[in-house]
């Protein structure tokens, strides 16, 4: 096979504590490096604690796999450095055709609303996006990955989990006060603490082929069904870096995943896709059928499950990566807190709450997906395929047809962490939404919201009328400025029109945030380190700021 | 909140029937099928109500089973 990336060796260096025989107790232990793992990892060091990263093999993702990353992950990456070289070597998308047969029935456009930083989507292979998410960790003093090392068993301690660590210089004992399982749809972590991991397995197998050609397919994801050149079943198109191409072939319950793997079986249904003359040569083939499952609660102890360990679904949609990496963003900085002594414990409680409530979406829609595009009875066939005939002419019918519905972020809506509104706010920025972002100026540069939302607390001011005092009163800025001097991360940023001068304003000249957070002159709004929103108020109250912040850290305000 | 309307509201029942059956002549019992399936769409979206729509299967499920 075509090789368009060459696979980096990482070699087994024994620890320290593995050579001088002697126990260390690490205040965290990721197990996995895959993109969730690593993710967790980045953003543990950039809120300063020292983390180490186990991983079983010795290089990254072998095969493509995952190909499809969103906005929301983009952001979190982005928070953590390392989304620019995965937006410049990333396809960009962000139409997505549905034919039926040969005629175009759908058509949709994953980012109609204008000036985000991030792109609705990109396509990347999994190996190049976890070489970069290496390369970044590599450079971290705080993070210690450690290649070639199985954990085969976990001991929850009343204080630590105690793992047993496989190496090339043999087993020995790793201490963690807190372990994050990042370990992928088999965790063993999972199986040794015997939990169950339920949900439903689709009867169905589908072929993946990733091509190596020069095509003029244009940057969108095609769907089909029912094409001519694979009748009465689905396929899928999707570019990638490198001239390589992602195709999908639905194949049946009854196919044999060994001899469809096979290139004499895959060659020609790739021929009768591209046409007999298209020259291709082919990269990675699998043959996968997918599950729909979650944990019931992603918290057991100390150890805490994230990314396809703790919930998977159907490829359709990208909701496996892209509800991993939220996973990573929602835990890190509880666990930091945690660690720091700054939140109580049950905080973490929250992290299963919230991403078991993401998971459940998630399950929904790809549950959805899949039953459309493999009907499970002959009266759910009928249905399908009375949507995609009626599709044709009748727009309403177009909204009907699914064929994966792409992966947005979850608002925690009934998080006990968000502050219910007293105040009425018009738009889509309501507590537990994820900030959406903004074209802002920064000390006369030009950047964008979220990068002011730098994984700690922030408070955003929208600037006062004069007779109120403004741009920023002087009691406000007072109660703004001993926050940030508190025990908890913080920032606080007022949002102007126009420059006024003011250490750390973000200026809204182009009107965005305020459109986008249905702002006037005093309201308020608290972020969380994770970018969700947590509370919002008209007017500045310093006490219920303060409550606020308490209850978004798990300390439960005790009145007002 | 919408409710099924389930009183007669046809002005001539009869001719409604024949409009029904003579939609299917000469069909297959799978044409007849595929035709109700987008008739079934068609007036889903027509109601837009999930509500009623839920009710309407509720009341049409009884004594199938």
């Amino acid at each position: 096979m075509h090789a368009t990336f060459s696979y980096p060796k990482y070699s087994f260096i024994p620890s320290e504590e593995q050579r001088s025989g002697t126990v260390r107790r690490h205040p965290v232990v990721v197990i996995g490096a895959g993109p969730v793992g690593l993710t967790a990892a980045l953003d543990f060091a950039r809120k300063g604690v020292p983390v180490v990263v186990l991983d079983a093999e010795d290089t990254v993702s072998v095969g493509s796999r995952a190909v499809c990353y969103a906005k929301r992950a983009l952001e979190v990456w982005d928070r953590l450095g390392v989304a620019r070289r995965m937006v410049d070597k990333g396809v960009v998308w962000k139409i997505g055709k549905v034919f039926n047969g040969d005629r175009m029935v759908y058509q949709f456009d994953l980012l109609p609303e204008p000036d985000h930083k991030l792109p609705a989507f990109i396509n990347l292979q999994q190996y190049y996006l976890e070489d970069f998410l290496v390369t970044e960790a590599l450079k971290s003093d705080l993070i210690d990955l450690r290649w070639l090392s199985r954990v085969v068993s976990a001991r929850q301690e009343a204080d630590h989990v105690a793992l047993q660590v496989e190496t090339p210089g043999g087993i020995h004992t790793v201490e963690a006060e807190w372990v994050v399982a990042c370990d992928g749809a088999k965790s063993s972590v999972r199986r040794m603490l015997g939990l169950e991991f339920q949900g439903e397995v689709f009867k169905d197998r589908f072929l993946i082929a990733d091509v190596v050609m020069t095509a003029d397919f244009p940057a969108e994801r095609w769907f089909w069904f029912d094409p001519p050149f694979h009748r009465k079943q689905s396929a899928l198109l999707h570019m990638q870096p490198d001239n390589v191409w992602r195709l999908d072939f639905q194949l049946g319950w009854d196919a044999d995943p060994e001899e469809e793997k096979k290139p004499e079986r895959v060659i020609p249904r790739v021929q009768a896709m591209l046409g007999a003359d298209t020259p291709f040569e082919l990269e990675w083939v699998s043959v996968y059928t997918f599950q729909c499952r979650r944990l019931e609660r992603f918290r057991h102890g100390r150890i805490l499950f994230a990314g396809d360990s703790a919930h998977q679904v159907s490829p359709f949609g990208a909701r496996g990566a892209n509800s991993g990496v939220p996973d990573a963003d929602n835990l890190v900085w509880k666990l930091a807190l945690v660690l720091d002594g700054k939140a109580p414990e049950k905080l973490l409680d929250s992290y299963s709450d919230e991403r078991v409530a993401a998971a459940k979406e998630n399950i929904l829609n790809s549950t959805r997906s899949t039953d459309f595009i493999t009907p499970k009875s002959e009266m759910s066939r009928v249905f399908r395929d009375a949507v995609l005939e009626l599709a044709v002419d009748q727009p309403f019918a177009r909204s009907l047809v699914n064929s994966g519905r792409l992966s947005t972020p979850t608002t925690y809506a009934d998080s006990p962490l968000n502050t219910p509104d007293g105040d009425a706010f018009a738009g889509r920025m309501v507590p537990g939404a994820p900030a959406t972002d903004a074209p802002v100026e920064r000390d006369d540069r030009s950047g964008w919201l979220t990068e002011a939302l730098d994984g700690r607390f922030t408070v955003l001011y929208a600037a006062a009328s004069d007779e109120m005092g403004g741009p920023v009163p002087a009691k406000v800025a007072e109660a703004l400025d001993t926050l940030a001097a508190g025990p908890l991360p913080l920032a606080w940023h007022a949002v102007t029109e126009r420059r006024r001068g003011i250490a750390g304003e973000l200026v809204d000249s182009a009107g965005r945030l305020r459109e986008r957070y249905d702002l006037t002159p005093g309201s308020v709004y608290l972020i969380r380190p994770d970018q969700h929103i947590a509370a919002r108020w008209r007017r500045f109250d310093a006490a219920a700021l303060s409550a606020a912040l308490n209850r978004a850290i798990g300390r439960r305000a005790t009145g007002r | 909140m919408a409710k099924l309307m389930t009183e007669q509201r046809f002005a001539s029942p009869d001719d409604v029937y024949q409009l029904l059956i003579d939609s299917h002549r000469d069909l297959t019992p799978d044409q007849s099928t595929r035709l109700n399936a987008k008739l079934i769409l068609l007036l889903a979206n027509h109601i837009g109500d999930p509500e009623v729509l839920a009710e309407a299967l509720r009341v049409a499920r009884q004594g199938v089973e």
